[in-house]
């Protein structure tokens, strides 16, 4: 599979990670060895098997509904880049 | 008593309780050894007061655990509260945790010491060290023949140079896909990758949830054994945490071997593999026979497909994991100009945080997640992820108790010397190691030998899961026969 540089720049617009154009071609490259690696698995035949969804087999454990932690406004915007008045600071969201 | 630091984690303690050393003392021994080895690259935050600190709180504490006092390097991947964890990358940069992970929790709990923290690649997405923020760890071991320097591994590779270098007694590493073997077998140190499930990742900077676990890397097989104690258990904070009691791994080295079933699996010998690991192998295989164990080959026929279905899962879950690094809640923001909205926001500090290797990997992740492409991507690869998991069970089943194979395809090779190679051949390193973690099964490297270069090459068992002990046991039983004793020159 050969990944074009349209698909490039679109599978990183999705990951919101900003490429400067001239290095969408380089990306699409390694991309496709990437992708061309991975084709191998083509080969298996998976007909009737279930995709895995828990490598051990457990049911994920549940805990009652109930609060159990919380009040630590100041330790949660310890590490925030931007914190003001006890929020998370961002841009401008809404026009 | 002398070089402290190259003491075993068994014997330190075995010292401490007998009063002929304090904490404090082997403390001191490591912090003097980690300032002069700058040049390994391998502690990335030093917290030499802090250290002493716990040292002096170690030394007063007559109930601690095998681990009281025991100076430790944590890996940087793992939250440790009020000390920089920035899991190698630029985007957690200033990131100081007010929490501390279950790990070194219990390991704190049980008396442990940390030195510091160490060197890894990004997000452990590396198998070389040389994906890391801070630079490049450096292997304390070189060629005979010339004086250039060496991969310790990955992603653990500050964890297997500080080791290795006699920095500290024993470290933490995380293995999403081997990063806990490899860096081992390339620095001639012992480490093990638990059963998933066996160790909370609560608080460990999370890359592929359902394949990393943690695991301690030390100077011996009992060191192992004893540090993985401490380090398991249920914790109500990772659903995916067993709820099983933890056994007394040490307890379970007796060296005695006689009548277990080794299985030699026949797709692990690669086409060009070299000469030195099969006969490292092979080896390997006539020491456990010696010791009174039955070898059986064995096929485990999707092997081939392991790395691939690999390289779909754990780029997918590490671009919904690292989704979370958005400039918001912690970490570094981009400098934005005037009009930049949210999403240039997003976009640039996810540009200027993340690394080349850590970027690649996110986009490959939402690649194979997007529209279109999750089935023929993400599901065929979780199929054949069922299928690896039941060629294993198909020869366990057959009585088989351990699996004999190469830790890696080579020992450690130059720093840079896959710059230009495209990033499917760096991928390659993991080829023995990565199908244990889509099984979910502990795996365990051990020295066994140096190459022709006097490098020391590994050999991996891999065991039933949740049979750790039984695992270590026979990880024991092939110390004994190798007797690796070999250590690097110090040129540091």
């Amino acid at each position: 599979m050969s990944i074009d540089i349209e698909t490039a720049r679109r599978v990183a617009k999705l990951a919101r990670i900003a490429v400067p154009e001239a290095e969408l071609p380089e990306l699409a490259n390694e991309f496709s060895a990437i992708l061309g690696f991975i084709e191998q698995l083509n080969e298996v035949d998976v007909d009737g098997i279930e995709p895995m969804t828990s490598v051990t087999p457990q049911r994920l454990k549940r805990r009652d509904d109930v609060v159990n932690d919380g009040g630590q406004q100041d330790a949660v915007l310890k590490n925030a880049p931007d914190a003001r008045e006890g929020f998370f600071a961002v841009p401008k969201v809404v026009e | 008593m002398s070089d402290l630091s190259k003491l075993k984690i068994s014997e330190a303690r075995d010292a401490l309780k007998k009063g002929e050393v304090t904490s404090v003392e082997l403390t001191q021994a490591c912090l003097t050894e980690i300032e002069k080895a700058d040049a390994l690259g391998a502690f990335v935050h030093k917290t030499p007061e802090l250290a002493l600190e716990m040292a002096k709180a170690a030394d007063a504490n007559k109930s601690g655990g095998d681990l009281n006092g025991i100076p430790l390097g944590i890996k940087d991947l793992f939250c440790t509260k009020g000390v920089a964890s920035q899991a190698a990358s630029g985007i957690l940069e200033g990131f100081k945790p007010e929490y501390e992970s279950t790990v070194t929790t219990q390991l704190f709990a049980d008396g442990a010491v940390m030195l510091g923290k160490l060197n890894m690649d990004e997000f452990a997405m590396g198998s070389s060290n040389e994906t890391s923020v801070y630079g490049n760890a450096v292997n304390p071991w070189k060629r005979e023949a010339d004086d250039a320097q060496l991969t310790p591994g990955g992603s653990s590779g500050g964890s297997a140079s500080a080791v290795a270098a006699d920095l500290c007694l024993g470290a933490t590493g995380t293995d999403t896909g081997g990063s806990i073997r490899q860096p081992a077998a390339f620095v001639g140190i012992t480490g093990i990758k638990p059963t998933y499930g066996r160790v909370s990742r609560w608080g460990v900077v999370a890359f592929a949830s359902s394949l990393d676990q943690a695991g301690p890397m030390t100077k011996d097989v009992r060191d192992a054994a004893i540090m993985l104690k401490v380090m398991s258990g249920h914790d109500p904070k990772d659903s995916t945490s067993a709820g099983l009691a933890v056994p007394d791994f040490e307890a379970a080295l007796t060296g005695d071997i006689r009548g277990k079933t080794i299985g030699i699996p026949k797709e692990y010998r690669m086409d060009g593999m070299p000469e030195e690991i099969s006969k490292l192998w092979e080896d390997g295989t006539a020491m456990l026979k010696d010791a009174g164990a039955v070898i059986k080959d064995i096929t485990l026929p999707h092997t081939k497909y392991a790395l691939p279905a690999y390289y779909v899962i754990a780029p997918a879950e590490a671009s919904s994991n690292l989704a979370r690094y958005d400039g918001v809640r912690f970490g570094r923001r981009a400098k934005l100009e005037a009009g930049d909205g949210i999403t240039e926001m997003y976009e640039k500090t996810r540009a200027e945080g993340f690394g080349n290797e850590v970027k690649r990997r996110v986009m490959i992740g939402t690649y194979v997640l997007s529209a279109g492409f999750y089935d023929a991507y993400y599901n065929r690869a979780r199929k054949v992820r069922a299928l690896i998991k039941r060629d294993f069970e198909n020869v366990f089943a057959d009585g088989v108790d351990a699996i004999l194979t190469p830790a890696t395809p080579s020992s450690a090779f130059e720093l840079g010397a896959m710059k230009d190679a495209d990033p499917v051949q760096m991928y390659l390193n993991d080829v023995f190691t990565v199908t244990t973690n889509l099984a979910g099964l502990p795996g365990i490297a051990v020295p066994a030998g140096l190459d022709k270069n006097g490098l020391p090459l590994g050999l991996q068992l891999i065991g039933r899961p949740w049979e750790e002990g039984d695992l270590l046991n026979t990880a024991y039983a092939l110390e004994q026969s190798v007797q690796f004793v070999a250590k690097p020159n110090r040129w540091w």
